[in-house]
Order: structure tokens, then sequence, then C-alpha cells
């Protein structure tokens, strides 16, 4: 399903470039200034204000995303005209000054699919600067929320049960809770190992947009796709995609210990046999984040599985449980040896 | 030289650019009954620029989630901790966020309001150097629950930490919990009815003075954990504090280390390297007074170092103490020594010195791998070592004492 979302939105993309009247475009002035409009329509992001005629460089979607609330994202990124962006060594991507990384979020069964959010990541100078649009009642154009908000929304999840949650848009501060290394903010989705470009793209299309193109090879499985990895593997592409943004020696989880990054070795650090450290709650009456062969003693599944604010995680971002990658995580759990 | 001197000139300029800043410095206040005011207020950190102050109104503020400041170098200021009439943030109804005030910026100044009820931590400050946390309460309301969030005030991986008049209660794990930090002052501060009261943890240069560490279930805790980033605990002054009557039954979920704090324990050492413990005033602590410990955990941490070592214990006033010792196999050895085991309390692991003219007991476990059912509970004398030199005072930057006086 996700598949075709991308073929739809880079068909879309296509479109909004050849319909008829002035080709919309993009006001690189003020993505390059230090203003934060308070209509996202000021940006020229979307053709007509429509979420469904972004004008792009490009769109693109990721092996394995982050999960929040069941949402469908539509992503994608301008990048300015004549720049090009850079692979790094690490797999990271580097997008010069003046690259809006856009993601709007929505529900297909809700508000007529029209999304509720839609999220800039801008390149400015300075660094990269977060900010939350929420979309007007009317549909016509989104509110700047920097302070976030709850919003009510009403869905069905993919196994068929229905939720009305209070939708949760972060506001300036939790962007970069989770977009945070170092202290600075940088995008966390598209990275080389798990960034998917619009078959559609050929060779020349991305050269137009990256330095080296040849390094965009994903690594990482579908967290969802047996056919793409092993348990264990699928299991790390998804805390990569879920957890590692904080639980890295740099992000907002450093102190933790708990690192789940792609690449980190699968040990202690991972949470197997680590003990819970300023846990609180979250422990619940566990020994162990992981106990290999044993999810039900494992804390980190325990707060996988939890919508209690002083128990959950992730603690943004989140107000249902992702039964389906709980699942895949206590599948990979109960495959390690015991007494490991 | 002269592309030296300009430079210096140059720099001058920018430091006066900087000091001529906090003129503009403003006051955004908000008020607690303003429609949408956890949105108001969460706005307002977010605009305020270095230099101003976000002041909160009086009256009972109902959040839904969890605030967040990441500007350097503001204050944020209420009108009182008090019921009725100070600046009360409830977190009752808190729907989201792992904490009720999350600080990520440097030079933060936080005094005179209260924050109740959340549902993970109180006020947690990250990677926020030259923190003040100034007149202030957290209080889970309902006192001691197994369902109270974890750590009342949390700063963590900071350097200049001042917690300084704070009032803390119903913590499931700690009241004032500083964890890898350095050059730490916690003082003139109350913890009441939390598992822990005050604790050190994996934290380097700290002075914890003056506070009153009462019904807990362990008062004052000075402990160095495996597994983190930042880890050799070391150089901690505990002294002059009241610690009494640490009694409250010990409420922390099972398997944090802290659910194994016996209830009853005053000043608790584990695994750290030269901690001073002086001036204290200890009373009814049923467990011990001062208990000394390695850590007795399975772990293959290779850079971890378990036991406590250059510990002093010296000039102390001990009460009542040890008539309740909620340790396995304690109530036994009491009951052996005619109904109270001595007020401090060693594991037999690690080196210290004990200078106070009261008895200590050694559990006669050596090295921490050596399984506490083997213990061989004896009287030890650890007054004739040689105390390490003592620690030199912590001092924090002025402009942080400033801040308080």
């Amino acid at each position: 399903m996700k598949r075709a979302v991308a073929a739809l939105v880079a068909a879309l993309l296509c479109a909004s470039g050849a319909s008829g009247g002035a080709p919309p475009h993009v006001d690189q002035a003020l993505i390059d200034g230090d203003a934060m409009p308070p209509k996202l329509s000021a940006f020229g992001l979307f053709a007509a204000n429509d979420p469904a005629r972004p004008v792009a460089s490009f769109a693109y979607t990721l092996e394995t995303p982050l999960f929040s609330d069941y949402a469908e994202k539509h992503r994608f990124v301008s990048i300015p005209a004549g720049q090009k962006a850079k692979v790094r060594a690490d797999g990271t991507i580097d997008f010069p000054v003046g690259t809006v990384i856009v993601k709007s979020f929505g529900w297909p069964d809700w508000n007529g699919g029209r999304p509720v959010e839609t999220r800039l990541l801008i390149h400015r100078a300075k660094g990269w600067v977060a900010l939350p649009y929420i979309w007007d009642a009317d549909g016509k154009d989104a509110s700047l929320a920097i302070a976030g908000r709850r919003v009510p929304v009403t869905f069905k999840s993919p196994d068929g049960e229905m939720h009305s949650i209070q939708y949760g848009v972060p506001n300036r501060n939790q962007c970069k809770e989770c977009h945070n290394l170092a202290g600075t903010i940088e995008p966390i989705g598209p990275k080389a190992r798990n960034l998917v470009l619009p078959t559609a793209m050929n060779a020349d299309a991305k050269r137009l947009y990256f330095d080296n193109p040849e390094a965009l090879k994903p690594v990482m499985p579908r967290w969802d796709d047996p056919t793409s990895g092993t348990v264990q593997d699928r299991a790390r592409a998804y805390l990569e995609a879920n957890c590692a943004h904080c639980h890295n020696p740099q992000g907002s989880a450093s102190n933790s210990g708990l690192f789940l990054r792609w690449n980190d070795p699968v040990g202690v650090n991972y949470g197997i046999g680590k003990r819970p450290t300023a846990a609180g709650r979250g422990s619940g009456g566990m020994d162990f984040a992981i106990a290999p062969g044993n999810p039900d003693h494992s804390f980190l599944i325990y707060r996988l599985e939890s919508l209690d604010p002083g128990i959950a995680m992730p603690e943004l971002g989140r107000s249902t449980v992702h039964k389906e990658g709980a699942a895949l995580l206590r599948e990979w759990i109960s495959e390690m040896p015991k007494g490991e | 030289m002269r592309f030296h001197g300009f430079c210096h000139a140059a720099t001058l300029a920018l430091v006066a650019a900087f000091i001529a800043s906090p003129a503009a410095a403003k006051t955004i206040s908000v008020s607690a009954d303003t429609p949408d005011a956890n949105e108001k207020l969460q706005e307002a950190l977010i605009l305020a620029e270095p230099g101003d102050t976000v002041e909160l109104g009086a009256g009972v503020w109902k959040l839904t989630d969890g605030l967040s400041l990441d500007v350097d170098n503001v204050t944020v200021r209420g009108a009182g901790t008090k019921d009725g009439a100070g600046s009360i943030l409830d977190f009752s109804g808190q729907q989201g966020a792992g904490e009720g005030l999350l600080v990520t910026s440097d030079d933060v100044f936080l005094t005179n309001f209260a924050v109740l009820n959340t549902r993970g931590d109180g006020i947690k400050s990250k990677g926020a150097d030259r923190i003040v946390y100034h007149e202030l309460r957290v209080e889970w309301t309902a006192g001691p629950k197994a369902t109270n969030g974890a750590y009342g005030v949390y700063p963590v991986e900071s350097s200049d930490v001042l917690i300084d008049s704070v009032y803390v209660r119903g913590a499931s794990d700690a009241g004032i919990y500083v964890g890898q930090s350095r050059n730490i002052v916690v003082r003139d501060s109350i913890a009441t009815e939390n598992v822990a009261g005050i604790e050190i943890e994996n934290s380097f240069d700290a002075d914890v003075h003056d506070n009153i560490a009462t019904k807990n279930t362990g008062g004052i805790l000075v402990f160095d954990l495996p597994n983190l980033p930042q880890q050799g605990g070391h150089n901690v002054r505990v002294f002059e504090n009241i610690v009494n009557d640490n009694s409250t039954p010990n409420f922390a979920p099972k398997g944090n280390i802290v659910a194994s704090v016996p209830t009853g324990t005053g000043v608790l050492v584990m695994a750290n390297t030269h901690v001073e413990i002086f001036g204290n005033a200890f009373d009814q602590n049923g467990t011990a007074n001062v208990m000394i410990v390695g850590y007795r955990y399975d772990q293959k941490d290779p850079k971890y170092q378990p036991l406590p070592k250059a510990i002093v214990v010296r000039d102390n006033q001990h009460g009542k103490a040890g008539y309740a010792p909620a340790f396995a196999g304690g109530a036994e050895i009491a009951a052996a020594l005619g109904g109270a085991i001595p007020p401090i309390l060693w594991d037999g692991a690690g080196d210290a010195v004990v200078l106070d003219k009261v008895g200590v007991l050694s559990l006669g476990l050596p090295d921490v791998t050596t399984p506490q059912s083997e213990a061989k509970p004896v009287p030890a004398d650890l007054s004739k070592g040689t105390p390490p030199a003592p620690l030199p005072g912590i001092t924090l930057p002025e402009a942080m004492e400033a801040k308080v006086r």
C-alpha cells in the first residue's frame, strides 16, 4: 500500500509541474530568511495550497518509517535550484542550505483523507528549524502551531480496530527532542540506508539533486516485509527508525546508555541484560530491558505497549500502541536463546 | 600582532554586545486562567529570548502536556509554591511527555512555583549547564504510591547544578536526583516520603548539605551504576544534613536498583570513590544511619568499578538506629545483638574509615561476587584506617549564587 502511495505522489508531482496557469514556485527568500509565517501557504510548497499537489524536487518514502499513530505520511523535499545534496560517509545526507523537508500526516478514513498537519524542517544558514503547521478546518491552508496542539482524530488501524485519540502535534521543542544530535537539529528520516526514491526517478533526475546518487543504496530491511530481512534485522531496523534518534550517544536519551542505532552492537547497550537506571515506573517491575527469550519480562516491550506518559516509549508522538511493531520485537526477543 | 590586536578588539565589541543585550530583556507574563493556558505557556517558553523572564501567574494551571524550555539564559518565575497563593502547575490530567517540565538549555533559573502529580518525572534538565532550581515544590500529593513518577527534580548530564530550597515529596524513585553530572550543590532542601530522598548518581564533585531527608525509604544515596556513559562517581560530600525517620516502606517498581534499598536507611553509599559523610544529625533510621556497600548485581562492564573506596564517616550525631534492619537476615542479626544492629553497616567490600564513636557491623562479604546468603556478620573497627585528604568544597559560578541571594 505504501508503495502505491509513493507512486501516486510521484504522479502528482509530475502533474503539478505540467498543470496550466503560472507554474507554482517555492518562496526561496522566505525559506532562507528568519520568518516563521503564520500560514503554510506563504512558502508556496503546495500548488493551490492543495496538500495533494506538492511543489517538490522529489518525493520519497522510507524502507522502515517512524510509527506515528498509524498516520499515513507524505514526504517530499524541496532543494533550491542548482543546489545538490550529498550523501556523507556515515549515510546521513547533507542537504544544502535552503532545503525544506516536508512531511504531512493524515489517515485515509479521517477528514476525507486530508492531512491533519504538515511539518517543515527548514535548513537555514544558522541551522535546521522545525515548524509545525496544522491544517485549518476548511482545509484551505494550515496555520503555524508553534506550541503544538492536541487534535481529536478518529481512524481505523490495519487490524480493523477503530481509534479515537487526542493526536499530539508536537511543539517546536518537541520536534527538536527527536531531531537533536549533540544540541543541533538534524533530519532523522532520510538517510541513505533507509531512503526510497520514487521508482520513476531515473538516474539523470537523481543526479539533478544528489552529488553522489550512487551512494543511495538502502540497506535496511522493511520492518514488515519478511522477505526483506531476518527477524533480528527487521527488529533492528524498527529500533533504528523508532528509537535511535534519541537512543544514541548524542541524542536526547544519551544518558540512558541504551543505544539502538542500526549499526550499534547487539549487546547490553541494546538492552540485553541491561538493568533499569532512570526508567522509573517504565521498568514495570522487571529486571531487564530485554530478557532473552522472554518478551513478557522485557521492559522494552512493556514501554512500547503502554500509553501511560510515565511509562510509554517513545515519550512523544504516540497515543496508540503499534501492535504490529511490538509483535515483531516480541518475536525477536522470543527467538533469543535464554540465559544469554 | 596587529592582527591579534584586531581580533581582541573585535572580541571586546562582541562581549559588549552581549552585556548590553540584557537591557532589552523582557518579562513575558502568562496567566493561569488564560484559555488554552497550556499552549500559551508553552508558546512563551518557545518564543522567549536569552535574558527574558517567563512569569507564571498565580493560580492552578491545569496542564495536559509536558512543557519544555530550550532557550539559554531564561528565568521561569512563579508567584510561590503554596496552594492558594502560588503558581501551581497541576499535571493530574497529563496525556503525554515523560516529565512535567523539560529544560535543555544553559543558564536557566527556575524559581517559585510548584509542579504537582506528573505522570513521569517532575522537572528534568538534560545537558543544561549552570541550572538553578530554587524555591520549588515538586510533589505527588497523595503521598507515597508506586504509580507516582520516578524523579522530582532530575538534572542529568550537566555541569554546575544548584538545587536550593526545593521541597520534594512522593517520588517513586528519588525526590532530588542528580545523574551523570559534575560540580553540584544540593542544599537547604526538604525531601520527604520518596523512595530515595536525595540521590547523587554517576556524578563527580558534589556537596549535599543542610538538607532535611525524612520519612523516605532511604534518605541520601550516593550511587554509581554500570553501563552508563558517565561512571566512576567520586568526590561527594554529604554534610550537616538532618537524616531522620526514613521509615517509608519501599514503594519503587521492582527491578529498579532503588527498589533494593532497605526501609530505614539514612545515607547509602554504593560503589563510589572518595565520599565524606560528616556533621550530619541521624536519628530513627531502622536499618542503619550509614550504609556502605558494593554493587552486587551481575555486570560485565569492563570500565565499571563496583566497590566503595576511600569513604570517610566522621563527626556525625547518631540517634537511634538499626532497630528494624530491613535486609535479608537483618532481624536475626539484630536479635542476636540484643535487638538492634550498630548504626553503621558495611558489606565488607572496598574500604572505608569510620571515626564516629559508634559500632560498625560488617556483613563479611569481602568481594562483590560473594552472595549475600554467605554473609558472616561481625563487628568491625574501621577507625584505624588513614583517611584520605579532605575534599575541597564545591564552588559554583558567582552568577548562579547571585540568582538565589
